[in-house]
This record gives C-alpha cells, sequence and structure tokens, in this order.
C-alpha cells in the first residue's frame, strides 16, 4: 500500500465526503433530500470497501497468488475454459448476475421509508453480498471451476451438497414464480405494454433465425437489428392502443395473461436455444446494460429531489405492499442488490473458467456485486422520487386499499400520503395507460420513476413512450430469467429423475425433456395461478418466500466458504463470512418463524388460512372470494411447509459446517481440502494484455 | 496527426472491446485457438461452431436474478 501524503489526503476526502453523505441521508428530516446524496454515499462507500477491505481479503485472507496458474490457462480449450481479459469477465459476471430481481426488490421496501432500503443496500453489500460473491469465485477458482453444489458435497460433506442443490431447484421455481407475477401485473389490461412485450417473442425468434441460419455466429449485427425492432415494437404498441378494431386483441386481465406467460414457459423450454433463449439474452443483455446507463446519467443530470419520508409508519408491519415489520422484512425484500445466494452459482462454474490471473478476482467478484447494488440504489432512487401517494396507490392491490380509485385514494390519503384520484388519472393519461391503480410487483412504479426521470432529461413529451419502454425493458430479462431458470431446473430434475429412472437423465431425450419442462413449467405456473387469484396481491406470499430462498442460498454459500477458511488454516479471519452468515441466519430464521407463528393473516401463513377458512365457514366471504377460497387456504398451507423446509435446510447446512469446523479444530479427520495443486503461471509473460 | 491517430486506436479499441464482450469475434478466436491447439485436425464450420457454442452455454446456469 502506498503511503504518499496525496494518496491519505485523497482517501481522508472520500472517507469524510462518504460519511457525511451518509450521516446527512441517515439525519435528514424534513422536504425532500436530493438523489444525489444518495449516489455520492453510495460511490464513496463502495470506492472505500473495495480500495481497503476487497484489497485486504484478497492479500491476506485468501492469499491470492498472481503467479498461480488459473483453471482457464492449465485447462484452456477454447470452449469454456478460455482466459479472457478481466474487463471482459466483469463484462460477462455482471451482465449474469443482475437480473430484475435489484430492480424489483427496492422499489418493493421503499414502503418503509428510503432510508432502511438504502443502507442495506450499503453495507449488506460491501459487507456481505460482495464477500460472498468474492470468496465463492475465489474458491470456485480454485477448484476448477466447481459449482456450489459440488463444493458444498467435497467440502463439508453429502448433507451440505444435496441442500445447495434442493435449495437452488426451490428458488429457481419460486423466482420464476414472482417474476411472472411482476410481468403480468404489468401487463394487465394495458394493450400497449401486452401489445409489446408480446412483440418481443417474434423479434428474439428472428434475431436468433439472422443469427443462427442467416449469418451464423454475427452477434452483433443480430443484436442491433433486434434493438431497433424492440425499440419499434415499443412505438408500435402505442399506436396500437389508439386501434379500438385492434387493441382488444391485447387487453386481457391478469389470469389470462398469466396462463399465457405459462404456456410461452413450456414452449420457450422445449423449443431450441438458438431460436428464443439465446437470442433474446442478447437483446435483453443489451437492453439493460444501455438502460442501466442511461438511468445513471439522467440521475446525475436531473438531480432528481426524494419524495418519500426516511421512514413511514409501515415499519410497525401494517404495510400495504407486503405485511411484516421493517426487522426482518427489509433484509428479506432486498435481496438482490445487498446479498443474493444465486450469485454464488454464477461465481461458482461459469465465471472461474474465464480467470487468466487470480489478481482479477477483487475487481470482478467484488467489484461486480458492487455494479449490482448501485443498481439497486438506482432503482431506490426512482421509486422514491415518485409521490408516496402515486407510489402506494400504483403498488397497493386492491384488498388492501379497496376496488375502486375512490376508495384506494381515500385510504392512501389518510395514511397521510395526499393523493387524488384526478392526480393518477391524468398520470395514467400521460404514461398512456387506461388506469395505473393497483399494479403491485415493482415494474410499472419503477417504471412510473424512471419515465419521469427520463421525461425530466430528455423532454416531457414522450412520458407514454418512456413507460412502455420501461417496461419492456423489465418484461425482457423477465422473460429470459424465466426461459433460462425454467431449463435450468429442467436440466436439475432430469438429473434427479436419472438417478431413479436411467433414460430419464438424457437431456436431449425428447419424452424426458417434455415431462420435465412440464413438471418445472407446472412447479412455477401453480404459484403464478394462485399470485394472481390472490386479492392481496400475490407478491405478499411470495416476494417473502423468494427472498428468504434467495438469503437461505447465501448463507449456504458463506457455510462453504466458512468451512473452506476454517480447514485451510484461517480461523482468525473466518469473521469476514461468519459475520454475514450469523446475520443472514438471524433474519432468515427470523422471518420463517414470523411466516410461520404469526398471528397476523397478512404475516402469518398458518394465521392467514386460518383466518380464511373460518370467514369461509361462517359464510363472510362474498361469492367470488369464496369461489378461489379453498385453492388459497391450501396455498398458505403449502407455504408454510415450504418456509419450514427452507429453514430445516438452513441449519441442516449450518449445522454440517460446524461440525466440520469443530472436528477439524479437534484434529479429527474431515473431508480434504480439494484445492488443485500450485502450477506456476506461464500467460504473465507472453500474456499481452490486450 | 498523432492526436488523431490516437483516437482511431481508442476506437478501434473499445470496438474490439464491444465484439469481444459480446462474443462476436468468437468465431475468430475459437479459429485462433484451433489453430494453436489442434493443428492436425480441420476446424469446426462458423455454424456448426455457434451451434455447439449457444447449447453450450445454456446447459448450465448462466442467468440470474
Amino acid at each position: 500500500m502506498k503511503t504518499n501524503p496525496t494518496n491519505i489526503l485523497l482517501w481522508l476526502i472520500v472517507s469524510l465526503l462518504g460519511a457525511s453523505a451518509v450521516g446527512g441521508i441517515a439525519l435528514h428530516r424534513g422536504e425532500s433530500i436530493n438523489a444525489l446524496w444518495f449516489i455520492t454515499a453510495a460511490l464513496c462507500i463502495y470506492a472505500i470497501a473495495y480500495r481497503f477491505y476487497a484489497a485486504w481479503i484478497a492479500a491476506t485472507v485468501l492469499s491470492i497468488d498472481p503467479s498461480r496458474a488459473t483453471p482457464a490457462e492449465r485447462l484452456s480449450n477454447g470452449r469454456d475454459y478460455v482466459p479472457t481479459h478481466r474487463w471482459i469477465v466483469f463484462g460477462h459476471h455482471f451482465a449474469a448476475i443482475a437480473g430484475p430481481g435489484p430492480l424489483v426488490g427496492p422499489t418493493l421496501a421503499a414502503q418503509f421509508g428510503y432510508l432502511p432500503g438504502t443502507l442495506w443496500i450499503l453495507f449488506g453489500a460491501v459487507l456481505g453480498g460482495c464477500v460472498q460473491d468474492m470468496t465463492t469465485l475465489f474458491f470456485s477458482t480454485r477448484r476448477n471451476g466447481k459449482s456450489l453444489g459440488q463444493m458444498a458435497r467435497d467440502e463439508l460433506g453429502a448433507i451440505g451438497g444435496s441442500a445447495a442443490l434442493i435449495a437452488t431447484f426451490l428458488i429457481m421455481t419460486i423466482l420464476i414464480a414472482v417474476l411472472g407475477l411482476v410481468v403480468v401485473n404489468a401487463m394487465k389490461n394495458s394493450p400497449w405494454a401486452t401489445s409489446t412485450v408480446a412483440a418481443t417473442i417474434p423479434i428474439a425468434m428472428l434475431v436468433g433465425l439472422y443469427m443462427y441460419k442467416l449469418r451464423p455466429g454475427r452477434v452483433l449485427e443480430g443484436s442491433a437489428l433486434g434493438v431497433v425492432l424492440l425499440l419499434m415494437a415499443v412505438a408500435g404498441g402505442g399506436w396500437l392502443d389508439g386501434q379500438a378494431g385492434l387493441r382488444v386483441w391485447f387487453d386481457h386481465p391478469g389470469l389470462s395473461l398469466a396462463f399465457a406467460v405459462i404456456v410461452y414457459g413450456f414452449a420457450a423450454a422445449i423449443l431450441p436455444v438458438w431460436l428464443l433463449l439465446a437470442p433474446r439474452d442478447y437483446l435483453s443483455t443489451f437492453v439493460k446494460l444501455g438502460t442501466v446507463v442511461l438511468l445513471a446519467l439522467a440521475i446525475v443530470w436531473l438531480r432528481p429531489d426524494i419524495k418519500m419520508p426516511a421512514l413511514t409508519q409501515f415499519v410497525d408491519g401494517s404495510g400495504p405492499i407486503f405485511g411484516g415489520k421493517l426487522f426482518p422484512f427489509v433484509f428479506i425484500t432486498i435481496a438482490c442488490g445487498a446479498i443474493s445466494g444465486f450469485h454464488a452459482l454464477i461465481a461458482s462454474g461459469t465465471t472461474p473458467k474465464l480467470l487468466s490471473n487470480e489478481r482479477d478476482i477483487r475487481m470482478i467478484g467484488y467489484g461486480g456485486m458492487l455494479m449490482e447494488s448501485l443498481v439497486a440504489m438506482m432503482a431506490m432512487i426512482a421509486a422514491t422520487v415518485l409521490d408516496p401517494g402515486v407510489y402506494f396507490a400504483i403498488n397497493s392491490p386492491a384488498g388492501v386499499v379497496g376496488k375502486t380509485a375512490t376508495e384506494a385514494v381515500a385510504t392512501i390519503s389518510a395514511w397521510g400520503f395526499p393523493v387524488t384520484v384526478e392526480q393518477m388519472n391524468l398520470l395514467a393519461q400521460q404514461m398512456g395507460e387506461a388506469t395505473l391503480f393497483a399494479r403491485t410487483g415493482g415494474a410499472p412504479s419503477l417504471a412510473v420513476g424512471m419515465a419521469s426521470i427520463f421525461g425530466s432529461t430528455f423532454g416531457q413529451g414522450m412520458l407514454a413512450m418512456w413507460y412502455h419502454f420501461a417496461i419492456m425493458f423489465e418484461a425482457i430479462f423477465i422473460l429470459t430469467t424465466l426461459d433460462a431458470g425454467t431449463r435450468v431446473g429442467r436440466f436439475m430434475l432430469q438429473d434427479m429423475l436419472g438417478n431413479l429412472w436411467p433414460a430419464m437423465g438424457r437431456t436431449s431425450w425428447y419424452p424426458s425433456v417434455l415431462l420435465s419442462s412440464g413438471l418445472v413449467v407446472a412447479a412455477w405456473g401453480y404459484f403464478l395461478y394462485i399470485g394472481v387469484i390472490d386479492p392481496n396481491g400475490g407478491v405478499n406470499i411470495l416476494w417473502p418466500l423468494f427472498g428468504i430462498s434467495n438469503q437461505i442460498l447465501a448463507a449456504i454459500a458463506l457455510c462453504v466458504a466458512t468451512g473452506i477458511l476454517v480447514k485451510s488454516g484461517k480461523l482468525k479471519y473466518a469473521w469476514i463470512t461468519v459475520l454475514p452468515l450469523i446475520w443472514l441466519v438471524i433474519i432468515t430464521s427470523t422471518a420463517s418463524w414470523q411466516k410461520l407463528a404469526s398471528s397476523d393473516p397478512r404475516i402469518g401463513f398458518i394465521a392467514a388460512a386460518n383466518s380464511l377458512s373460518d370467514k369461509l365457514a361462517a359464510g363472510a366471504l362474498p361469492p367470488d372470494k369464496a369461489a378461489v377460497a379453498p385453492q388459497l387456504i391450501f396455498n398458505q398451507q403449502l407455504d408454510a411447509v415450504l418456509v419450514l423446509f427452507f429453514v430445516v435446510l438452513l441449519w441442516l447446512i449450518v449445522g454440517d459446517m460446524l461440525r466440520v469446523c469443530a472436528r477439524h479444530l479437534r484434529g479429527k479427520p474431515v473431508p480434504p481440502l480439494a484445492e488443485t495443486a500450485y502450477h506456476p503461471s506461464e500467460l504473465e509473460q507472453a500474456w499481452v494484455r490486450d | 496527426m498523432g492526436a488523431r491517430l490516437k483516437l482511431i486506436d481508442v476506437c478501434q479499441s473499445f470496438w474490439q472491446a464491444v465484439r469481444q464482450l459480446s462474443g462476436d469475434d468468437g468465431y475468430e478466436r475459437y479459429l485462433a485457438h484451433h489453430a494453436a491447439a489442434h493443428p492436425d485436425t480441420s476446424p469446426l464450420s462458423r455454424s456448426a461452431w455457434f451451434a455447439h457454442r449457444q447449447q453450450q452455454k445454456w446447459s448450465g446456469v448462466n442467468r440470474c436474478c
């Protein structure tokens, strides 16, 4: 570390600036606070954490060795093991980890006010999420790019390995269902949004044909064509919305759209990847990167004021979007952006096979997660620049605030967030929608937030266009996650079924493809269906379930990392993973306990099932609610079982890790470290850093 | 003149990074690798290579939430 005076002065200034920005955000009470403070706080904290904490972890805890050949160098095969320049790996890694999660979570968590979510995004990332991603990336790199499940099996034992596998499968199911719900809520009764999202499917196919048949491998040409077509689809949707004869074709309630998404998911899973999944992934990556950069520029240029208070009264657990107190639910709601277990699956497996040198691990593992945290911060800004009344009107489900616009604005205004029917109507009209009420899920309010930021920066005339662009932007990579997740789920299921019936394990045997894809789609389709018919919006149930399962996956990754650190004789440094692990165990166990045992039917699954069946028995439900009540009751019970299962899984693996560590410390035999032997790197001399 | 050449250089390396990041130059990289590692066998055609790449890319977890 260079300790010349200029350097010290520079970091002193960064620290002071960061501290005053965080202090300003935390202590500010009053009319409004400027969004630039959030960006300043984030950038200063990220810089300090990266320069000092991450560097210390890399040098002292992990003992990163630049002279050691990486798997990409030793096993280079031009296909999956390819030594690649670090900025390219960074791009691939970031594109893979940053999905819709960091956009949706902070938007929902904004119901507590801007402060809790913001602090968790900042400190959760630098102390938890980044450490998880970086250590997992490092340990996988030292093991030829093994997956998290394999590492858990090798380093801890069979229990850890199976727990990781099952957790991955379940989290995938819940994730796809909740993301499907977000898209459905954005499209329901909106011909513009529906037709634009629908158009992305043939566009992706066209691009697929172009890249695969017409001009094989010309990825950039195909993507450029696709992006132009997508922009035309956004504009075309607006035109279509004005045609009375055409718009009825795309004007559907939530349930029909949910079935459409389910049918689509099945079709996408069995179609060849080159036709739909691969081209759409190219498009979604370009659109995602472009929009994130545009949003960052617009926020810096416009410097909007945050209108949401620092804390709202909903910290007491009565929030309209999801029930539950600030602790632990803000930490469950914002998973991606602070700490996300799913990243451990990317950081083990794909990315380590591209690293040309171990010294890039800090930048890719730690730095990649910092970028995702910044995306979450921007989502928080986009949600909180809206008038709080508007934010709650868009995000509160009809079951909570009332079915009609008058009821909804009365309820929300009574909470102290004034909003009027005229205001909502004008906003809906500006955005080119019939209504914006009860569009729970985060995508529409984020789109309104983005549209107003973009609109103020690039001209007000195009608000409706920006809104639908933002909807298309979210839908396109939600659908990519949906396809990719279904496919991965299919492979995992085929792998498991293959143990019982070998033919099922053949990934390209068509009956097996159909059956396993059908099962995976049925699993998430079920949760999506229930989410749509639930008058409380479904997000209230599904998002916490997703958060809990994602945090449990993170806990598994941290268990594996802790086990390896202890076994490598680094007990005194193991706190870097143990502290976030303890925190995750506390929040997931508390959240699971409340989801099981709370007597508030908006929080506890069992309480909800009981309250609903009491009402049903007493005949207190209107006929439309009574018709779906038995399904909702069953679902609440199923969710209770699922949460119990998650938390048992978590404690099993924590117990397994503690057992292995205790045995190691007492000198008893444990599974040996699976680290590959040292080979000197020859790349460094010959390697021209291009 | 020098500054102008420099600008062209910057643009070129930017374009190369974009191509590499998107995988647009993947086939050329494959050919280079193939020529170096297996000079005795003939490489895959462009479309066969692309089909193989796609299949391989999408058989594991590579997109997150």
